[in-house]
């Protein structure tokens, strides 16, 4: 019997129709405010499961050296295709606005503080996040529902050290090497488009954009990078190794991880940039 | 001191009790088998006592240590004491059949070298008649054979306890009695304590030296096959006569 009917059954006045459906909304409104909170408090579990595994040992120095390899040269390829195509957007933007306001001799210091400031860590970020995310949230989805982390845990290793951290790990070390990668392409690129249309060798190019620049410049943007790479690691990791529901379970597992590590990602990036303008002046 | 312990132990998902107070023993060179109909929560119970679920109430004691407060790395050295073949193997599906095998040896048994864990690879393998089978990937083969991989790893570390659900599951007669004569020459030789969960009563009389029937998310008999035989519950009478 419901409790409606149990309490009809008892003589009890029975709530009108009007309630039953308020309390329902409620519930409804309530579940969708809890969610979202029980989603961080999993997460902020899971990371400190993470973490206490990562810190004692035995370490897996050969699954890190494998997802080194993983996150890092499997990447390498399409972050320096990113890097320089969004090389040659800014340098025909740049130009082109830059001439408007006859600002023109500006074009190397624009070029190079806009791709390793701005525009190589977020892309580098994004496309990692699609490319690395997407890969590990499948894979440890997939792993999840087919019982093989249960397996790992079963014989006595611990997933969270051997499947997690290491990719965590790995994620946080190789996004700064490849946000230089994607910088490094980006500037080789803007120079190289700029040169087509005015004559500019590239060591007039370099000195131009790097003159007065100091260290503080451009290596917090480059290492704030190893925040995105926690995300992504933390995000993909997660979303993985707590997947449920079959085909669909890995499917969507795969999904979230993609846009919800692009998400924080873009968010981070705002505090971020503020840190850094405020404690790297 | 009994290996394996459960006492009073409950579980429930959500709404749905699946266990209500169950007790078992079972000490070392002695084989139980679990059977009940599908639903019953056999495969849950061998999860509890594995570790990767744990009790609402009650307690599961592995050589009289109850493991359901531990932590993830403390529970660990328990582990290395107990081998578990999955229902579906469970086989690492990005590593050879021999890779799956060396798994345990490559986490656990550092100090052995390369030769050595090949050799100890190659042993387990041909115990279970998959020496052949060394460089196949897992979706190479067919399930039967990778229930026997999967017992090879669950072997690796030599256990003291072994945990089986349902290892003659999809398997013809014929590789389901070779299952059986393979698990009851380990039990001979290893002098093991075995959960074995299982649908197959004849499997369960071949293999087990008692007998547990679950129904109604509990153990409504316990004993050796001609205890059940001679049973007067209704439920038990139901379940000779439908195997």
């Amino acid at each position: 019997m419901t409790e409606r009917q149990i309490t009809a059954a008892a003589g009890f006045p029975q709530p009108g129709r009007d309630a039953v459906l308020m309390s329902s909304a409620y519930h409804s409104v309530a579940d969708m405010i809890a969610e979202p909170f029980e989603w961080f408090g999993n997460l902020g579990i899971f990371f400190w499961q993470v973490v206490r595994a990562a810190v004692t040992p035995p370490y897996e120095w050969r699954e890190l050296v494998r997802q080194l390899d993983e996150v890092g040269s499997k990447s390498l390829p399409l972050v320096a295709l990113a890097g320089a195509a969004v090389g040659v957007v800014i340098s025909l933007e740049a130009r082109y606005s830059l001439s408007r306001f006859g600002a023109k001799s500006l074009f190397p210091a624009t070029l190079v503080y806009t791709v390793i400031q701005v525009m190589g860590p977020i892309i580098t970020g994004l496309v990692v996040s699609g490319r690395v995310g997407a890969g590990m949230g499948a894979e440890l989805a997939s792993m999840k529902v087919t019982e093989q982390i249960d397996a790992i845990e079963a014989s006595a290793i611990n997933p969270y050290r051997l499947l997690a951290a290491t990719r965590i790990l790995a994620c946080i070390l190789m996004l700064p090497l490849l946000t230089l990668a994607a910088d490094a392409c980006g500037l080789l690129t803007g120079w190289f488009a700029q040169a087509l249309v005015e004559p500019l060798s590239f060591h007039q190019f370099i000195e131009a954009g790097f003159k007065g620049a100091t260290f503080n410049a451009f290596l917090p943007p480059t290492f704030k990078t190893t925040v995105y790479g926690l995300i992504i690691g933390l995000i993909a990791c997660f979303q993985g190794m707590r997947t449920r529901g079959g085909a669909e379970g890995v499917g969507r597992a795969a999904t979230n991880s993609v846009v919800l590590a692009s998400l924080f990602l873009i968010l981070a990036d705002v505090v971020l940039v503020k840190f850094i303008l405020v404690v790297f002046p | 001191m009994p290996a394996v312990a459960v006492r009073n132990v409950e579980k429930a998902f959500g709404p749905h009790q699946v266990l209500n107070g169950i007790s078992l023993e079972v000490n070392r060179g002695e084989t139980l088998a679990v059977l009940g109909r599908s639903g019953t929560g056999k495969s849950v119970l061998l999860r509890l006592i594995i570790g990767l679920d744990k009790p609402d109430s009650g307690s599961v004691c592995i050589y009289g240590q109850d493991i359901a407060g531990l932590t993830l790395d403390q529970i660990g050295a328990i582990r290395m004491k107990m081998g578990f073949l999955f229902q579906h193997a469970a086989l690492y599906d990005s590593l050879t059949v021999a890779e799956n095998v060396a798994f345990p040896l490559q986490h656990h048994r550092r100090e052995m070298s390369r030769s050595e864990r090949s050799d100890r690879v190659t042993q387990l393998l041909a115990e279970v008649g998959m020496d052949g089978s060394l460089d196949k990937m897992p979706s190479d083969i067919s399930g039967g054979m990778q229930k026997r991989v999967g017992l090879a790893r669950a072997l690796a570390l030599e256990p003291d306890i072994l945990l089986l659900d349902e290892p003659t599951a999809g398997l013809d007669p014929i590789s389901s009695g070779e299952i059986n004569d393979l698990i009851l020459q380990l039990q001979r030789e290893h002098h093991m304590a075995s959960i074995v969960v299982t649908h197959d009563l004849h499997s369960a009389r071949t293999i087990a030296s008692h007998i547990a029937l679950l129904n109604e998310e509990n153990v409504v008999i316990e004993g050796s096959y001609e205890d059940l035989q001679h049973s007067e519950i209704a439920f038990v009478k139901e379940f000779l006569k439908q195997s």
